[in-house]
């Protein structure tokens, strides 16, 4: 073959040409229009990230036959990322669960069976037997419950109330627990009230960005598109990125900084002591608004209580604040000096003072951002608030444009797992099982007879409540970790997992989830759509009608509530979470669950099962059975209104709305819209009054919980006032030393979801990225003899894994540090995390751990 | 046998040899048109030399650390016993060391390519800005992603979606002196979309991959800057796209 350069410039010319002139498009134009015939077009959340975008689906003939970016869409605008774009392959993948199997050996249930396909009824009554056995024998935190960020609003409020009402147990968690636990306890600290006060409008309004621990280049792609057009297209914007490798927001990057693991901390502090020094903080704004706090140090590392380095630990697990003031304040962090900051962080001092000073500048409108980086810390808690600290101490915060935004990695972190309460220690909209009077509220609402809904304590009105058991309550709290470590030690005996896949998600696998799901005492079960690692681990796998399967709601991280109506039916047997829930509790008595003095507070309640309780109780069954139709006449199933004889999704929420509307709520500010109203619009953004959204909270003029005249009121503190809390800087819990001599980072990839369950099932997704490797410096490999493409050994004290070198790859990592992505099912790389996580928030740090690396 | 005779058979030999040869000259020929998926390992001389040069001793295959390289065989669209890889299926990991080149006996891979950033196995080509996603402000960037020769022969150009009005758009663009073309059509071939209604993902009919590679060593290692024309048509959409969308909810 001869092809001169002259050829080769020649013929690619004629390409170009060609596909500038447009030439395919009069064939495929006529094509269009016949492959667009009978196509049923409707909207749909995105089932990925926290960014929220809106889809379309075109559904012909039962099936999704094509999607876009929605147009009208305020996030998007008809925009996707490339896992959006193929979004509606993840219904069809090829290895879909139609049947309920279950572990058995001569047709009865073994722990040590082959799975075999039984009826749901079989399933239920299995599971039934299991849970009602362990509720009694082991208490309250004898059963446990596993959720998500991806339930949908109402799966997730059905779960609250199935597991805090039905059973009284507060062994409900969701996987937010693994990704924005931090950043609530960072909220309810600070401003008393949960999720961002701004919203993704800051993007277009703030002239300097930060981003802290946040690689929104590829997790929040569509928000990244924003954040890049305000960089190029107005004059004087500036990007700053900090992280502890480079990755890809570095591309843009005005002031690029990699940071030694952990000295965020004093990073932010430091931040802090410029503004202090230089006299550059709002001095008005703190006077009205903020109060000074400070919060205990050495606090451990969420480990094991038989760890040394709990054991060493002064003040384990605490957190209360005290009052400090502002001198105080500012003595706590003098220490934070550039120089000692920039040799602790390995920032250069140039790049740490431009940060400092893009702060402290009060013509600039600062808007900061992240993700895991902050939340996934074991000191996430802390971070989060220095990151506050330097906003309230300029008064840059709830207005257009100046916004300390934490931003969710999940579709509804914060609609579901956040908003209706699916942690341990929460109730729906903000309530808490600490407080006696939101428990009371919240039975009320239920209509419960009073001290069913169990206390964080185990005491109502001060005294023990009673449990089936016939020991007290005792205290009732239990996170996730704390999960995986009581089904080891037997202490909780079933366990279900929703929506997630916790068996390749939950650190330290080896030594505590694994053993802990394999244990003979436990039964685990698993719903999911797909035979993942999690399913596979299991005794139980529930068939799941997935994302447009079924009509739902999600709410994203700018507290956007989207709903979407059920699109397609789901592949043989299987059924929606919220479908799951609800048909499982008929299979429970009250009895079974409640004790006898509880019953008689409610004879009525006797001989009833929790699903007439919680379910049939005139408000969730309120709404009949409807055909769904949208404003163009198109009609669409909801099977579960067909097999429960009410409009499921309609009671749920607006039974939840009395959480956030109904007259004499605890806590206001989470005011959301009628049930109809958000089938129709793209979204609204609580808190929602007299059918308007709010775009900036706290804030006269855009809020309309702060009265005229008041400026600025921090209203979730009983004084309207935001706390400043000081906390210093304190090491990780695992740095790398001789033996493990490399910091491992975790995290995610542009192309895939999560752990890759449903985006390494979508052929062109795994076609870009198939199996996970190990990014890391070209020196650290050479030292190690290893090259790039070359197949490593990763361990850690935990576990080993095989996988590819990549030293050319878009995270460039600095020497000393490798960045491992968790979507590899074949490459379980929580075999090699460790188990520690904030002990304030109780969220795994993901991002710290050590590990050696040889060839394989 | 007479002088005749003698005459006779050389003759019909001659012709056989040539017919044979004719044949097999027709054949090489063929086969030296090779598709353009299929590319000659690094330091490979233009073509027509390559071809001369290797003695089909198939040590480069043996040598390649990935198992990437394959000979051609009798029915091929290569010379038969010459090597070559197709970057869909293995692309060159571009081995420091370059052990293929090192393994060639004749130069027919070039000994003096010492970088392999510095070979040139071919170029890529965002050959069809319509169906490229990216164009259309998609966030896709999956050949930017897996480049090798990271943010040099690819890079996004990021400009203003001026159609979202808030969004920024990211194009590749592919710069000739510094590709090597390996890994960038490992990308998904699958996407189609309707110029009804922009960037629509229509999965059914499997369709092209927007990127490709044109195969064959540029004989200067600093080409001429060049790269696609940078587009002119991001700015204006098909009709009926978007804007025009009749789907209200």
């Amino acid at each position: 073959m001869k092809l001169t350069r002259r050829d080769f410039i020649k013929s690619n010319a004629v390409a170009a040409a060609a596909s500038v002139a447009g030439v395919t498009l009069p064939i495929t134009n006529a094509a269009a229009a016949d492959a667009d015939d009978g196509i049923r077009w409707d909207k749909a959340a995105c089932r990925y990230c926290g960014t929220g975008c809106s889809v379309l689906m075109g559904v012909k003939d039962g099936k999704v036959v094509a999607s876009q970016g929605d147009p009208d869409a305020p996030v998007n605008k008809g925009l996707n990322c490339i896992k959006g774009y193929f979004l509606p392959k993840i219904l069809y993948g090829e290895d879909r669960l139609t049947k309920p199997l279950l572990r058995k050996t001569n047709g009865k249930y073994d722990k040590n069976g082959k799975f075999e396909a039984v009826s749901w009824d079989e399933a239920f009554k299995t599971m039934a037997e299991k849970w009602v056995a362990a509720r009694k024998a082991k208490g309250p935190k004898g059963i446990g419950m596993f959720g998500s960020g991806q339930w949908t609003v109402w799966e997730g409020y059905a779960a609250s109330k199935l597991l805090k009402a039905g059973f009284r147990s507060n062994s409900l968690e969701p996987n937010a627990r693994h990704c924005m636990a931090s950043a609530v306890g960072a909220f309810m600290r600070g401003f008393g009230i949960d999720e961002p006060m701004g919203c993704y409008d800051d993007l277009e309004h703030a002239d300097t960005f930060v981003l802290w621990g946040a690689n929104m280049a590829e997790m929040h792609p569509i928000l990244w598109s924003r954040l890049t057009d305000t960089r190029l297209t107005k004059p004087g914007c500036e990007v700053h990125v900090l992280s502890t490798y480079e990755h890809r927001c570095y591309e843009l990057a005005d002031n690029g900084m990699v940071f030694e693991p952990q000295t965020d901390l004093a990073i932010l502090n430091y931040i802090a002591n410029y503004i202090i020094q230089n006299k550059a903080y709002n001095k008005e704004f703190i006077d009205k608004h903020v109060n000074f706090t400070k919060t205990p140090t050495d606090i451990g590392y969420g480990l094991r209580a038989t760890d040394p380095r709990e054991k060493a630990a002064k003040n384990r697990n605490k957190g209360k604040l005290s009052k400090i003031s502002f001198e105080e304040y500012a003595k706590s962090v003098e220490p934070y000096t550039l120089e000692h900051t920039s040799k602790l962080s390995k920032v250069p001092k140039d790049k740490l003072l431009r940060l400092a000073k893009a702060y402290a500048d009060p013509k600039k409108k600062v808007s900061s951002y992240w993700t895991m980086g902050f939340n996934q810390h074991t000191r996430g808690v802390w971070v989060n608030g220095l990151c506050y600290n330097v906003h309230l101490l300029m008064g840059k915060i709830a207005e257009p444009g100046n916004s300390p935004f934490s931003l969710t990695g999940q579709p509804s972190a914060c609609g579901t797992a956040r908003e209706v309460g699916t942690f341990t220690h929460r109730l729906p909209a903000d309530l808490v099982t600490k407080k006696d009077a939101h428990c009371k509220f919240a039975e009320k609402t239920w209509k419960l007879p009073a001290g069913t809904i169990p206390r964080a304590n185990g005491k109502s009105d001060d005294a023990d409540q009673s449990d089936i058991s016939g020991k007290p309550m005792g205290k009732t709290l239990i996170h996730a970790v704390a999960m995986h470590r009581a089904l080891k030690d037997g202490k909780m005996n079933t366990f279900w997992v929703m929506c997630n896949n916790n068996m390749q998600a939950a650190a330290n696998m080896n030594d505590e989830s694994l053993p802990g799901w394999r244990n003979p005492d436990n039964f685990i079960t698993v719903s999911d759509p797909y035979p993942t690692v999690s399913a596979q681990a299991a005794d139980l796998i529930l068939p799941t009608a997935m994302w447009i399967e079924k009509e739902g709601a999600y709410g994203n991280a700018e507290r956007r509530t989207q709903f979407w109506r059920e699109q397609v039916s789901a592949p043989g047997e299987s059924k929606s979470d919220v479908w799951q829930l609800m048909e499982f509790s008929k299979y429970i008595k009250v009895e079974d669950v409640w004790p006898a003095d509880l019953i008689a507070k409610k004879p009525e309640y006797e001989g009833k099962t929790l699903y007439e309780i919680l379910y049939t109780n005139g408000q969730v069954d309120k709404f009949p059975a409807e055909q769904v139709t949208d404003s163009r006449g198109n009609k669409y199933n909801n099977h579960e209104s067909a097999d429960f004889g009410y409009y499921v999704q309609k009671g749920l929420f607006e039974e939840y709305r009395l959480f956030n509307s109904a007259e004499g709520i605890p806590k206001k500010g989470h005011e959301m819209a009628e049930f109809d109203a958000y089938h129709k619009a793209r979204g609204l953004r609580w808190p929602v009054i007299n059918g308007k959204e709010t775009l900036w909270r706290f804030r006269e003029g855009y809020d309309p919980h702060v009265a005229k005249g008041e400026g600025v009121k921090f209203y979730g503190k009983p004084d309207g006032r935001a706390n400043i809390i000081t906390a210093p800087y304190e090491p990780a819990a695992e740095p790398p030393d001789k033996e493990f001599d490399l910091w491992l980072c975790t995290g995610r990839v542009l192309e895939h979801w999560h752990s890759g369950s449903m985006t390494r099932r979508v052929p062109e997704l795994y076609r870009a990225v198939p199996d996970a490797v190990i990014y890391m410096n070209p020196k650290d490999a050479k030292k190690r003899k290893l090259r790039n493409g070359a197949l490593a050994k990763i361990s850690s004290r935990r576990g080993e894994i095989v996988c590819k070198i990549d030293t050319k790859g878009r995270n460039k990592c600095p020497v000393g540090l490798v960045f491992v992505p968790w979507f590899d099912a074949g490459r379980l790389v929580n075999k090699l995390t460790l188990d520690q996580t904030d002990p304030l928030s109780k969220e795994t740090d993901y991002k710290k751990c050590a590990v050696k690396i040889s060839r394989a | 046998m007479n002088r005749r005779q003698f005459l006779g058979n050389m003759l019909k030999t001659a012709c056989g040899v040539g017919l044979v040869g004719l044949g097999l000259g027709a054949y090489s020929k063929r086969a030296s048109s090779m598709p353009a998926n299929y590319i000659r390992p690094p330091g490979a001389l233009p073509e027509e030399d390559f071809l001369g040069a290797c003695i089909r001793c198939g040590l480069c295959v043996r040598d390649c650390p990935y198992d990437i390289l394959f000979l051609g065989e009798v029915g091929d669209e290569v010379a038969t016993g010459t090597p070559y890889f197709i970057a869909r299926s293995g692309p060159c990991e571009m081995c420091e060391d370059i052990p293929c080149v090192v393994a060639c006996p004749t130069n027919a891979l070039d000994h003096e390519l010492k970088d392999i950033e510095e070979s040139r196995m071919g170029l890529a080509v965002v050959i069809d800005q319509e169906n490229c996603i990216a164009f259309h402000g998609l966030r896709c960037e999956v050949c930017f992603n897996v480049c090798p020769i990271r943010g040099r022969a690819i890079s996004l150009d990021m400009q203003h979606n001026t159609r979202s009005g808030k969004h920024a758009l990211f194009i590749p663009v592919v710069h000739s002196e510094a590709c090597t073309a390996v890994d960038c059509v490992n990308v998904p071939a699958f996407w189609k979309r309707l110029p009804s209604r922009s960037f629509r993902c229509i999965w059914q009919k499997a369709s092209w991959a927007s990127i490709t590679v044109w195969a064959g060593r540029r004989k200067t290692k600093r080409a001429r800057h060049w790269s696609h024309p940078t587009p002119s048509i991001v700015t204006t959409y098909p009709k009926g796209c978007v804007t025009t969308c009749k789907v209200k909810v």
